[in-house]
């Protein structure tokens, strides 16, 4: 039987992205908010560009904040997706979805270290759902929020200090950067999810 | 580690590339979606593509061919040219571009500024500036570097940074085109004044340009053009160059 992926529409800036990534792929999948259709895929990816607040308060108006978090299968969060998955975000003081028991940070400037984190940056992997290929590899970050390191990081990227550059718990997956706009690295972390 | 990033730029007009392109492996060198998607595998960082004819008429064309190179290039990519509006850029967004540049119409309006960070956030916003030095001050240029302003360089760069410029995409115009090197001067000073990422652009002639532009002017990225477009350096010789020169770049 054929895989059902789905991308949950929101307000988010990446989406087309995203989709774009999926389809050089050749993946087929579901652009939507519709609730049933996101609870009955095999794999939903949860992207995310924006501000904490305003998409928590979005999610909510649609329901789709205790959708996210009571799914059984295999979820993927990009970017402010990952961020969003974590319990508070310092970003306007947001309480999220709470599915890792982490906070989100502000990274804290330093003199040769600008914030946002903005580029191409290496991963050190750790016990990862990632393909280990992908050790050393770089991918795209933009952000200017951090999750710290904790139980569930599966890789670690130094930039101020080291943070969380992919994550999981049970079905939940996450990750930092961009892998719809990390070329060919970024194909093998979508695939690294989508052959789980 | 962050690495520097190698950025080419595309002009486009009509649709279609301008400048000679001198590329082996390329069918139609006119065709931005496949010299994009063609750098994009050669192991650039980013792209920008400039529409140098924006209008009105033209702006359709050029939110459908964002469209395209969003479907076929998998690395991130800004867009610019004509922008002068939260209007003219939501349809870009949309279609699938990562960034905008914005330079005159700032100029114009610094507010504007403001407005796209603000709904769009400062990772959207690159403000791009050309300068050229004029007794001693580094002063802004507008419409392509034909006008000046009353703007200089560290002040209105800083201000961008202020009303929420997400990078500083920095042209030059003293010398664009020489091939002499980046101005690494004033590139350093935008290091030391500025907390947002500094582009350097004008002046790529060779490797040791793109080094020095990084280790003297402390630059975040540099950005060229016909050096690459004519295939004089590839993108592969220059990373190998510099990382044998301590500087870290994606290979």
């Amino acid at each position: 039987m054929k895989m059902k992926v789905v991308v949950i529409k929101y307000n988010a800036g990446n989406i087309r992205s995203v989709a774009f990534a999926l389809e050089r792929l050749g993946i087929e999948f579901n652009l939507t908010d519709d609730i049933d259709q996101i609870q009955s895929a095999d794999k939903v990816i949860f992207p995310g560009v924006g501000e904490a607040k305003s998409t928590m308060n979005y999610l909510k108006q649609k329901n789709l904040d205790k959708v996210i978090r009571e799914l059984k299968q295999p979820v993927l969060g990009i970017c402010l997706g990952m961020q969003l998955m974590c319990a508070h975000s310092e970003e306007n003081d947001t309480a999220c979805l709470g599915i890792f028991d982490e906070t989100v940070k502000r990274f804290t400037p330093k003199a040769n270290e600008k914030v946002p984190h903005m580029g191409w940056n290496s991963l050190a992997l750790k016990n990862s759902w990632l393909d280990s290929t992908l050790n050393e590899q770089f991918v795209y970050f933009v952000h200017s929020y951090y999750v710290p390191l904790n139980l569930h990081t599966s890789a670690i990227t130094d930039y101020i200090q080291p943070f969380s550059s992919a994550m999981k718990k049970d079905n939940f997956y996450a990750v930092q950067f961009h892998p719809e706009k990390s070329a060919k690295v970024g194909e093998k972390v979508l695939q690294s999810f989508l052959t789980i | 580690m962050l690495t520097k990033r190698i950025i080419p730029c595309l002009d486009i007009k009509d649709g279609r590339t301008v400048k000679g392109v001198n590329f082996i492996n390329i069918r139609d060198a006119g065709d931005p979606v496949e010299l994009g998607a063609s750098y994009a595998a050669q192991g650039a960082d980013e792209l920008v593509f400039l529409d140098i004819s924006a209008t009105n008429e033209n702006r359709k064309t050029f939110v459908e061919l964002v469209k395209q190179i969003a479907a076929h290039v998998n690395i991130p990519f800004t867009v610019g040219g004509g922008i002068s509006s939260v209007a003219d850029v939501a349809p870009l967004l949309e279609a699938g571009a990562d960034k905008v540049s914005i330079n005159s119409a700032a100029v114009r309006n610094p507010h504007l500024i403001d407005e796209l960070a603000k709904a769009f956030g400062s990772q959207f916003v690159v403000l791009a500036v050309d300068a050229r030095k004029i007794q001693n001050q580094w002063i802004i240029h507008t419409h392509g570097g034909s006008m000046a302003t009353e703007k200089k360089l560290f002040s209105w760069t800083k201000e961008g940074q202020e009303r929420g410029a997400g990078e500083i995409l920095f042209t030059s115009m003293d010398h664009d085109g020489t091939r002499q090197g980046f101005a690494n001067d004033p590139l350093f000073k935008l290091h030391e004044l500025l907390k947002i990422p500094v582009i350097a652009s004008g002046g790529a002639g060779n490797k040791q340009h793109f080094l020095e532009a990084f280790v003297l002017g402390k630059a975040d990225a540099t950005l060229a053009a016909s050096l690459f477009h004519f295939g004089e350096l590839t993108i592969p010789d220059l990373k190998n160059y510099l990382n044998t020169n301590q500087v870290t770049v994606r290979l």
